[in-house]
Order: structure tokens, then C-alpha cells, then sequence
């Protein structure tokens, strides 16, 4: 019975059905992304260090703009974050595996293949794909390059992808959990990816109808988007952001979820308001269904609709602000020590509070119409995505890592990179503010020479927080081939959970006998 | 394996769902966008081909009915209204034309898109004919003179003192040789 992983390691890797190994081929993957994505804002960075035209063209400019939301949001942060569900969900709930191991295999495999065919259209004849990562038509269409149709078939395979990894999250949560865990003593981490999966299943098929309509306008002479056929390009905004909006939440839940895994560890207390935590969770998904149009703001709509749509975006402060009050309250009168995880996570409160902060000045319709398409909007989504998204993933893997191998990481080159990426996070994205409020738009390869001095902090800022990313690749490869063996199941001191009552480090199986839960 | 039918249920159901939110995408959410646009008038679309019937004119009021046309991208024709304005009764009838001229060496096909300012006026805007109904032909050099009978309805908010009708000119060659070769 005690047999382990395939001694082939093409068979092991490629035909794998354990949660464990595909995790760990969902979080090398995303990783290979992040470097790829951040390669390209690397780029980006570069040609804007100083004003006027340097290093590349203002065409491949935008391909890098485009493909760097693209690679980090859909090949770098939401598969890292589905790598950490298939690790972690089985063992927090008790179960043996995922529901549906082969699907599991299938869907990560998809992914390598997705994103192979998007990054080879940069090197197809008119370069890749050129409309921003939010592709509105009719940029993405009728003045699109021909590679347009390699991206439609791209996003369609990654959210195949997505369908099928969030049913088997479904499907391992509501069918496998031990006897005795209820749904209210799931750990959070369990609980905003049950949510997450269940927005992902509701709004991956509509990206995915979404590139199709481009593609037959495209190819088929249809005219969804297409004013001269009698349809709308503003049509493609709302379906985009009805999308689009959910997706946002799909990338920053999972990351509330490790940040209420990794606070009460370090803090030594539970975590503060369980049970409104769940519900906020539940309310932030719901609502983020009905304020899309927030994003539209300066498409002419009636003063109704921008009333509603700023009133409704406001309102996601409260549940949000609920969860910032839980974390902070946990954290308060705790015997609290700082290893890396727990600095990652607190700056991960403090950091994407502020970009909630900016979020809603940005949600003021009247304002808005200011900030539209500036560097506003830019440093805004990547105090939340960088700061939330990224920071959170990063904690998750110092967090777990000695769980996985077996081995501890080194502390000190973990908070050396720590404060190397705070600094230079606020380095390259604080200045983008005073930019974006200053007047300057994004996505141009070129500005004005009052923008000139921001613009290289903000590219030092970015050399150096691309450097730090190094240093974390670095620091994981040392661990798993150098670290200090460790055998405590419990890893950390404060940490509960039945993650922490398995063997380190944690066994090909685990839980082929349920856990009795008390 | 014993778990397998209630996964096989669950996998169905979730399935379906991504289905369902995919015809959505493509079945519901266009239909529902160009349906809730035309109740409230968003985007300025009119409406089809209108039948007069007898309705009495509103002589106590005149309404300025203002005309734009405007060349979508890198359509080259010479397109602009005769007139720029007309005072017009609510309920009255009226003819006013645009010209437009293919100024190019090639034979090409132009579809004019109407739009209708303020907002809450779109609904009141009756075009009884329409050079926009359908596509222009224009040989190379040809020009032509475009007409449209319009009828303000009486009915028309009484804020609404001044109405512009836009017209957007679209090159649609390709587009019109696709589908004949589609059809062929």
C-alpha cells in the first residue's frame, strides 16, 4: 500500500494524479510565468526610464504592456494560487486527494500549452497582441494584428483550464471533507477558494463567450462589436468587466484566505470574527457581480447608471473593511514574532488597505473621470495585486515550504528579500500615483518631460524589486536542495489545522484514513 | 472509488453551469444590451422604419433639429448634410438630404450609422425614410444625394429644445465582399 510517487520522472510529472505533485507543477509553473511577466515589465520599465523613444518601438511597447497583464494575471497569480489549493485543500479538509485527480492532471497541463501559443505570437509576423490586457474591441479586432486569433485560442484553452480546476475544488470541498468538518469549521483558506471556484465556474465561460463573438466578428463576418454591422464596441466593455470584475476577486480571495491561515499563526490566537470573515468573503463575491460598469466610467453613461455603479462599489468597502478590522484584531494583544511569512502578511494588510484607499477614490464617478487611464489606475491595481496578490503568495510558500520538503528555508535571506520588496514596491508604485494624479496616461512608451523624474524612481524601484524575486527563487531552490532538515509536524509554534498534524515533511499520502475531528 | 456518483452528480451540475454562463455570454447578454438601450434611449440608437400616421402638428412649438456627419476612420468619401439645421413643428413631416461622394478610384460600399442627442430624445426621433436602412454603393468618383424624412413625435419631453442627429459613415467593402463570397 505505502507506495510512493513514480520513480520515471516523466511518468511522475506528466501523468501525475496526486494533488501534491501537481501543485508543485502548478507552482513551478506559475513561478516560470512571474519571471516571464516580470521579464516584460522589466522591459517596460526600461524604455520609460527616460523620457523619448531608447530602446524598442512603440508597437512592441504595448505588446509588453499587454502581454505582462495577460502572462502575470492569467499564467502567473491564478495558477500559483490554484497550486496552492491543490496542495493545501486536501490536507486542511482530511482528504485522501482531489475529487477528480485525472481532471486535475488535464488542467494543469493545458496551461503550458496556453500560454506557449500566447507568448509565440511576439514572434509572429505583426507581433503580438497590442490592445492592453482588457483587449476592447475595436482594437481587438478590426485593427488587431493576425496573431489575434492564436490569443483568442489561447484564453480559450486557459479558461478551460480554470472551469475545471475550480469544479474539482468544488467537488474535493463539498464531497471529501473528513467526517465532522462542517462547513463552518473550514479553514478560511478553504472557504474563499470554495467561493472563488464557484465565481470562476460563473464567469470563465463569459471570457470565454466573449473571445468567441471576437472571433467571429473577426473571421465570420458577424458584427457584435462592429458599429458599421449595427453593433456596439461598448457591448464588449460590459461583458469584458462582467468578467473582468469577478476576476478580480478570483486573484485577491484566495490571497485573504492564506493571509487568515498565516496572522493567527504568528499572532498565537485564533482568528478574530471566523464566521463574519466567511460571510464577508460571501458578500464581497456577490457583489462583485453588480458594480462592473465602474470601470466604464467615461463611456458616456445616463448619471443613474454612474450613481448606482459608484454607490454599489463603495458599498465592497464594508465587507472588505471587515475583513482588514478581523485581521487587524487578531493581531492586537498577541504574542506575536515576525518571521517571514507573518512580514509578508502584514504588509500585505497594510499595502492593499492602501490600494482599497485609492480603489475607492477611484470608485467617485465624478473623479473618476480624472483618473481614467492614468498611472492613477496603474499604481491602484498593483498596491492590489502586487501587495495583495503577490505578497500573499509569497507568504504561502515561505508558510508551507518546510511543510512540503521537509526542510526550513533560510530566515535571514527571507527577510532580507522581504524588506527589498516592500521598499522597492513603494518605490516603483507610490511615485506612479503623483503621475497618474499629475495627468499622465498609461500604456504610451513615450511622456512629457514633467514626468521625467518620477518615472525613473519608479524604474529603479522595479529593477529592484525584479532583483528581489530573484533572491526568493534563489533562497526556494537552496531549501529544497540545502535547507536544515526539519521533522516537527508542527513546523511553527502557533500554527492549527490538520495541515500541521501530518508527517514533515508531508508524505506522498496523507489522510488515506480520515482524521477524526473534534 | 465509492464516492465516484456523487462527484459524477456534482461535476454535471457544475458543468452545466459553465455551459449555461457561456450561452449567456454569447445568447443573452448582446439581445439584453441592445434591448436595454432601446427602452432607455442609451447610446442614441433609433429605431427602424416608421409608418406616419395621422397625428395632428404641434404648431405652439419649434424644435431646432441639428445634423453631423462624421467619416469613421479611414473611410475617404466626402460625406456632410446639405442643410445644418431645420426648425421644425413636432408631428410635422420633413425631407433633408446629405451628400456624400466617392472620392477614390475604387468602387466601394458605405453604411451610415444614426445616433440621436440628447438621450431622451432617441425614442421620439421617427425616420420614415432613411438613406441609413441600407448600404451605399458608390462607384469611384460617383456622388449621390442621400435623403431622410423625419418626424419629431409630438410626444417629445418639453426640455428637449434642440435634437442632433448624428451619422457615422462606415466603410463596409470588405464586409459586403465577405458575405457575397460567403454566399457564393
Amino acid at each position: 500500500m505505502a507506495h510512493g510517487p513514480s520513480e520515471n520522472f516523466f511518468n511522475r510529472w506528466l501523468f501525475s494524479t496526486s494533488h501534491k505533485d501537481i501543485g508543485t507543477l502548478y507552482l513551478w509553473f506559475s513561478f516560470a510565468m512571474f519571471l516571464l511577466g516580470g521579464f516584460f515589465a522589466m522591459v517596460i520599465r526600461a524604455e520609460l526610464f527616460q523620457p523619448g523613444m531608447q530602446l524598442i518601438k512603440p508597437d512592441f511597447f504595448v505588446q509588453m504592456t499587454t502581454m505582462h497583464g495577460l502572462v502575470m494575471v492569467f499564467g502567473a497569480i491564478m495558477p500559483a494560487f490554484v497550486g496552492l489549493a491543490n496542495w493545501m485543500i486536501p490536507m486542511m479538509i482530511g482528504a485522501p486527494d482531489m475529487a477528480l485527480p485525472r481532471m486535475n492532471n488535464l488542467s494543469f497541463w493545458l496551461l503550458p500549452f496556453a500560454f506557449a501559443i500566447l507568448t509565440s505570437t511576439l514572434f509572429m509576423e505583426g507581433g503580438g497582441p497590442n490592445f492592453g490586457w482588457t483587449f476592447y474591441a475595436p482594437l481587438s479586432t478590426t485593427y488587431a494584428p493576425d496573431s489575434v486569433n492564436y490569443f483568442i485560442f489561447a484564453v480559450h484553452i486557459m479558461g478551460a483550464s480554470s472551469i475545471m480546476g475550480s469544479i474539482n475544488i468544488i467537488a474535493t470541498v463539498m464531497n471529501m471533507r473528513a467526517p465532522g468538518m462542517t462547513y463552518m469549521k473550514m479553514p478560511m483558506f478553504v472557504w474563499t477558494w470554495l467561493i472563488t471556484a464557484f465565481l470562476l465556474v460563473a464567469v470563465m465561460p463569459v471570457l470565454a463567450g466573449l473571445v468567441t463573438m471576437m472571433l467571429m466578428d473577426i473571421n465570420f463576418g458577424t458584427s457584435f462589436f462592429d458599429a458599421a454591422g449595427g453593433g456596439d464596441p461598448v457591448l464588449f466593455q460590459h461583458v469584458f468587466w462582467f468578467f473582468g470584475h469577478p476576476e478580480v476577486y478570483i486573484i485577491i480571495l484566495p490571497a485573504f484566505g492564506v493571509i487568515s491561515q498565516i496572522i493567527p499563526t504568528f499572532s498565537r490566537k485564533p482568528l478574530f470574527g471566523y464566521s463574519s470573515m466567511v460571510y464577508a468573503t460571501a458578500s464581497i463575491a456577490f457583489l462583485s457581480f453588480v458594480v462592473w460598469a465602474h470601470h466604464m466610467f467615461t463611456v458616456g453613461m445616463p448619471i443613474a447608471g454612474e450613481l448606482y455603479f459608484m454607490y454599489a462599489t463603495m458599498l465592497i468597502a464594508v465587507p472588505t473593511g471587515v475583513k482588514v478590522f478581523n485581521w487587524i484584531t487578531t493581531m492586537y494583544k498577541g504574542a506575536l514574532t515576525f518571521e517571514t511569512p507573518m512580514l509578508f502578511s502584514v504588509a500585505f494588510v497594510i499595502l492593499f488597505t492602501f490600494g482599497g484607499f485609492t480603489g475607492m477614490m477611484l470608485s467617485i464617478a465624478a473623479a473618476d473621470i480624472q483618473y481614467h487611464d492614468t498611472y492613477f489606475v496603474v499604481a491602484h491595481f498593483h498596491y492590489v495585486m502586487v501587495a495583495g496578490a503577490v505578497f500573499s503568495g509569497t507568504a504561502a510558500v515561505y508558510y508551507w515550504l518546510p511543510k512540503w520538503c521537509g526542510k526550513m528555508y533560510d530566515e535571514t535571506m527571507g527577510k532580507v528579500q522581504f524588506w527589498i520588496a516592500f521598499i522597492s514596491f513603494n518605490i516603483t508604485f507610490m511615485p506612479q500615483h503623483f503621475l497618474g494624479l499629475a495627468g499622465m496616461p498609461r500604456r504610451y512608451s513615450d511622456y512629457g518631460l514633467q514626468f521625467a523624474d518620477w518615472n525613473m524612481v519608479s524604474s529603479v524601484g522595479a529593477f529592484l524589486y525584479g532583483g528581489a524575486q530573484l533572491l526568493f527563487l534563489y533562497n526556494v531552490i537552496r531549501t529544497i536542495g540545502w535547507g536544515k532538515p526539519i521533522s516537527d509536524p508542527q513546523v511553527w509554534e502557533g500554527a492549527q489545522g490538520l495541515e500541521w498534524t501530518v508527517p514533515t515533511p508531508a508524505p506522498f499520502h496523507t489522510f488515506s484514513t480520515p482524521p477524526v475531528i473534534k | 472509488m465509492s464516492e465516484a456518483p456523487v462527484h459524477r452528480n456534482l461535476l454535471i451540475k457544475l458543468s452545466m453551469t459553465a455551459v449555461a454562463m457561456f450561452a449567456f455570454a454569447i445568447f443573452v447578454l448582446p439581445p439584453m444590451y441592445d434591448l436595454f438601450c432601446e427602452i432607455t434611449g442609451i447610446g442614441g440608437k433609433t429605431g427602424g422604419a416608421y409608418t406616419a400616421s395621422e397625428i395632428t402638428i404641434d404648431t405652439s412649438r419649434k424644435v431646432e433639429v441639428q445634423f453631423v456627419a462624421a467619416n469613421n476612420a479611414t473611410m475617404p468619401w466626402d460625406f456632410y448634410p446639405t442643410e445644418h439645421k431645420v426648425f421644425v413643428h413636432p408631428g410635422e413631416s420633413r425631407k433633408v438630404t446629405f451628400f456624400a461622394r466617392n472620392k477614390t478610384g475604387n468602387d466601394m460600399v458605405g453604411q451610415a450609422i444614426p445616433n440621436v442627442l440628447p438621450n431622451n430624445a432617441a425614442d421620439y426621433f421617427h425616420k420614415t425614410e432613411c438613406f441609413c436602412f441600407n448600404s451605399q454603393p458608390l462607384g469611384a468618383g460617383q456622388e449621390a444625394e442621400l435623403e431622410v424624412v423625419f418626424i419629431l413625435d409630438p410626444d417629445l419631453p418639453v426640455s428637449v429644445n434642440t435634437v442632433t442627429l448624428s451619422y457615422t459613415l462606415f466603410d463596409i467593402t470588405d464586409r459586403v465582399a465577405m458575405q457575397v463570397s460567403q454566399i457564393q
